[in-house]
């Protein structure tokens, strides 16, 4: 070993730890080491990878769908197909008599029919969703009833014949139509759902002295998850009684919701997650849980429910659209004095979570720059849409397009650089944001920035004879929850007697390797093996519960309660592993499933005999902790207070060329550059990095839910257009590691980042190209062509700029 | 299923015979996941455009969801099982694997033989071949990058092996 010990930078790790609450005016800590990768037993470089690995590539994981029951009963949503109506009345005794039904379910059937949750955490008033419309429909797709019977023909044929009569209903399907006046309301009390107003220093009198005010409206569209693996699960009711689901879900603490909705106490309803095939927020709200818990309480027979894609497309929550005024006002040398933000979200038929989303874009939407007489306004409205919730950057990723389009703008009006103007403006650790507080942690944007471009390298060429541009754009956006959520996370490790490792903790696994991550803390402290650990995750009776996987909370959250409970479980061994080696407990080394004195390699024990002799001595083997999440306080009244534990920092550049006949845009080079603080995996913050890049450039060139008046066309991934092999070209994803963040080792939250820049860095590269900025996402080819046939540019006043 | 299984078939999956009755509106889809064991052919779409359910039918991919299970009288059908003896990799899955071609893994079976039938096929693909190649397998989680990794890599070793010989 070299002089500095494993101990030691172990102990190094923790004191980073405990000095997660480092005061602004104090540098960061220094670097702790990084994590020892572990190597293949075949001497690839690669880590060992978990055992998730490889059963997803033998096809032998079993997802939510590829469990089953003998005699399982087979579940379906009936769905109103109108936007908005009364319910004059649902006949359902044809679909009873179907052969081979069990249950045809109605909202007189529920005990409790309201899903129910105080979302905002800032005691915004409750607006009620029912299980089942009973009396009103407000989107397209609500559920009126649910089926289940002895096979799906069977179910399907009944859902044919429920049969409801609608009274037609005035609703309100745009932004602006809810928002006019005399406007029929989607719930009582008008269609303003939520608006927060944050601001700090004197707007008006900054603009005022201001030399440009540049001042511009930007629009993102309603998208969809798109996960591969449709919302499905089994239920069915266990021994003493608990109705069990066994569902893709990324929250298992909905179990106590369930209860409610069916009159349980909470012991008695039990939630599994099975690892998932891909959430992004989806399957953070409740998706088949409410059906199939009913339809297994009534029935008393196991349940099994499969959504089909259109159903999913249809209903399903999405993504809000947003609608965004910015109004800056900067300086000649571009520095920014004033900002003013109002920002319209479309919150769909209910609320869900749309009063957070709505929080998060809007005290999230001045980016990274420095901005100290700045006011933000944002607003949750209702319409008679499919309602609209959380996906992957949940607001803070829509209003980067808002942003970073400004910082173009005002390059362009200044006729300063792109790169010059951020430059300027760029936040620094102890800047004040929006909402009065200080950023606590170092702020990599710069770098990032310009590790971004550096890689692009020259100009790439056109390989179609369209025009190349190339665009670029920064985003800074939160990990963890909001702080006002007291969140906290628990997990328990303990040693079998063979010196194997058992991690339990309530996470779920999105197919992001959330499960995979713990079994690499854990063992980076205890010195066990990724082959020799097992980690249990996701049930809500069986596991500490840890909080859902959303916010890109979980590495934060949980990965700090593994570091904690490994940790206290060392601490716990550590003397009978110095008694039995004679040694003290400072000389311990803990790697490849022995404990060691550090610099004698003759002496060790193995886990198995340290886990033997510990439970011989009454020193029980096994530990649990709760990490709690640094809290705050926020008053919604004043928009001031803390919001967020920290950020995640980034840039993607890219050249792109555009085909002037067709609208046609090809992405020619992409690169995404994220500060991780530090990175635990590297691979797979990578994969999270592209697979998000992705996913934003769907969003960025041609994914779109068209709705009109409340009928939503496209229902069929034939007509929703996530981006195929084809769309996209390689993407180069860069973790650098600049300042530490408050995950487990210094780690920053990496999930939902880096979906933020694609748009505006693909619009700006549009711009560079032919000079047309486009103001509108998706930039799907007819708009983009629609714009060069209209010859100008739509933003900026005076002559088009001529050329890249 | 209380539907009439008025139709008869065999079929060889993973080169195991058997025999089915179903309906004729059965798809291959519903025949592999309920009746025939094969949980690893995933549901996607349902409509043939992710091609998550892709299977070899005599060799050929198919989207299992747009082929009834009559057609399949008489075929061999390969799953993502039919790749490797039971508890084994062949050399695709350990290259996804080192290459973390798989995130959440719901397309990954779908997508792992399209690869091998291609690359039987065309053993000397380059990046953008092998691009075009996959562009009926839809992938939410990983922006293709690392799957394409996996496959050149994979194509490597294949070769070497084949030049080896």
């Amino acid at each position: 070993m070299a002089t500095d010990t494993h101990t030691s930078k172990l102990i190094s790790l923790l004191s980073d730890a405990e000095a997660r609450d480092t005061p602004v005016t104090t540098p960061a800590p220094p670097a702790p080491p990084r994590p020892a990768p572990a190597r293949r037993p075949n001497g690839r470089t690669s880590p060992v990878p978990h055992r998730d690995f490889l059963e997803k590539v033998t096809g032998t994981l079993p997802y939510a769908d590829d469990w089953s029951f003998a005699g399982i009963l087979h579940g379906v949503v009936v769905r109103a197909r109108v936007p908005c109506a009364r319910i004059a009345g649902i006949d359902v005794s044809a679909a009873r008599a179907v052969p081979g039904v069990r249950a045809v379910l109605t909202a007189a059937d529920i005990p409790h029919n309201a899903i129910s949750e105080e979302a905002s955490g800032l005691g915004i008033e409750q607006t009620v969703q029912p299980v089942l419309a009973g009396e009103r429909i407000r989107y397209d797709g609500e559920p009126v009833a649910c089926i289940a019977a002895e096979s799906m023909v069977a179910a399907v044929e009944a859902a044919g014949l429920v049969d409801v009569e609608y009274e037609d209903d005035a609703g309100v399907f745009t932004i602006d139509e809810a928002l006019a006046e005399g406007a029929p309301s989607v719930h009582p009390g008008g269609n303003t759902y939520v608006t927060y107003n944050s601001s700090i220093g004197d707007v008006d009198a900054a603009m005022a002295r201001a030399d440009h005010i540049i001042e511009e409206t930007y629009q993102t569209p309603r998208v969809d998850h798109a996960y591969l693996e449709p919302e499905s699960g089994v239920g069915w009711i266990d021994s003493d009684g608990v109705v069990t689901l066994r569902v893709s879900t990324q929250v298992i603490e909905h179990a106590r919701a369930l209860a409610e909705i069916l009159e349980l106490p909470h012991s008695r309803v039990r939630v599994i997650a099975a690892y998932m095939g891909g959430g992004f927020g989806g399957k953070e709200d409740m998706t088949v849980e409410p059906y199939l818990a009913a339809l297994v309480w009534k029935t008393r027979r196991p349940v099994r429910m499969v959504w089909e894609r259109q159903d999913s497309l249809l209903a399903r929550q999405k993504r809000h659209p947003f609608r965004m005024h910015y109004r800056t006002g900067v300086t000649n040398d571009g520095t920014i004095v004033a900002q003013d933000i109002k920002i319209l979200g479309d919150a769909g038929a209910y609320p869900l979570l749309s009063s957070r989303v709505l929080f998060a874009g809007g005290v999230n939407s001045t980016g990274p720059y420095k901005c100290l007489d700045a006011r933000m306004q944002s607003t949750a409205v209702f319409t008679n849409t499919v309602p609209t919730s959380a996906f992957r950057g949940f607001g803070a990723m829509q209003v980067v397009f808002g942003y970073e389009s400004q910082m173009d703008l005002i390059a362009e009006r200044l006729g300063l650089s792109r790169e010059a103007v951020r430059e300027r403006n760029f936040v620094a650790q102890g800047d004040i944001r929006v909402t009065g507080e200080p950023i606590e942690m170092g702020c990599g944007t710069r770098e990032c920035m310009h590790r971004a471009l550096e890689e692009l390298g020259e100009l790439s060429q056109p390989v179609n004879g369209g025009k190349v541009g190339r665009g670029f754009a920064c985003s800074m956006q939160p990990y963890g929850r909001s702080m006002f959520f007291t969140d906290r996370a628990s997990a328990w490790i303990g040693l079998e007697q063979d010196g194997t490792m058992v991690i339990r903790a309530g996470v779920t696994d999105l197919g992001a390797g959330q499960a995979a991550s713990l079994a690499n803390i854990a063992g980076e402290i205890l010195g066990v093996t990724v082959d020799r650990t097992s980690v249990h995750i996701g049930d809500s009776h069986l596991t500490p519960l840890t909080g859902g996987t959303f916010a890109t909370r979980q590495l934060y959250m949980s990965g700090n309660a593994t570091v904690k409970v490994a940790t206290a479980l060392r601490d716990k061994l550590a003397p009978v592993a110095a008694d039995l080696l004679g040694c003290e407990e400072s000389e311990l080394e803990w790697i490849n499933n022995l404990v060691g004195v550090t610099g004698d390699r003759a002496r060790s024990v193995t886990m198995a005999e340290l886990s033997r002799t510990a439970e011989n001595r009454d020193v029980m083997p096994y530990c649990h902790e709760t990490f709690h999440a640094q809290a705050g306080e926020f008053n919604p009244e004043t928009g001031q207070g803390q919001t967020y534990p920290d950020y995640t920092h980034g840039c993607h550049a890219a050249d792109v060329e555009v085909d002037m006949r067709t609208g046609e845009v090809r992405i020619l080079k992409y690169v995404a550059v994220h500060d991780v603080g530090r990175a635990i995996d590297l691979q797979r913050v990578e994969g999270q990095i592209q697979g998000a890049a992705a996913q934003g450039i769907g969003y960025a060139m041609s994914e779109e839910m068209e709705t009109e008046g409340g009928v939503l066309h496209s229902n069929l991934f034939a007509n929703y257009l996530i981006p195929t092999s084809l769309d996209l070209p390689d993407l180069k994803a860069i973790g650098l590691e600049v300042h530490l963040g408050k995950g487990p080792f210094g780690a920053r939250g990496i999930g939902e980042p880096p979906i933020g820049p694609c748009g505006p860095a693909l619009a700006s590269a549009i711009h560079d190209a032919i000079g047309i900025r486009m103001l509108r996402l998706p930039m799907v080819p007819e708009r983009v062509l629609a714009a060069i046939r209209a010859g100008r540019d739509h933003s900026v006043p005076g002559p088009a700029k001529q050329d890249a | 299923m209380t539907a009439t299984r008025g139709h008869f078939i065999s079929v060889t999956i993973n080169g195991r015979p058997t025999d089915f009755g179903v309906s004729a509106n059965l798809s291959l889809l519903e025949l592999l996941r309920n009746d025939g064991g094969c949980p690893e052919v995933k549901l996607g779409c349902g409509e043939g455009v992710c091609g998550t359910c892709t299977v070899l039918l005599d060799g050929e991919p198919v989207n299992a969801c747009l082929v009834f299970a009559v057609q399949a009288d008489g075929c061999d059908v390969t799953t993502v099982r039919g790749l490797a003896a039971d508890g084994e990799l062949n050399d695709l899955q350990d290259m996804f694997i080192e290459h973390a071609g798989s995130q959440c893994g719901f397309c990954t079976p779908g997508m792992l033989l399209t690869v091998t039938w291609y690359l039987e096929r065309h053993p000397d693909a380059d990046r953008e071949e092998l691009r075009r190649a996959i562009a009926g397998n839809l992938c939410r989680c990983t922006g293709y990058t690392k799957i394409l990794d996996a496959v050149e890599a994979y194509r490597d070793l294949r070769r070497g092996d084949v030049d080896g010989d």
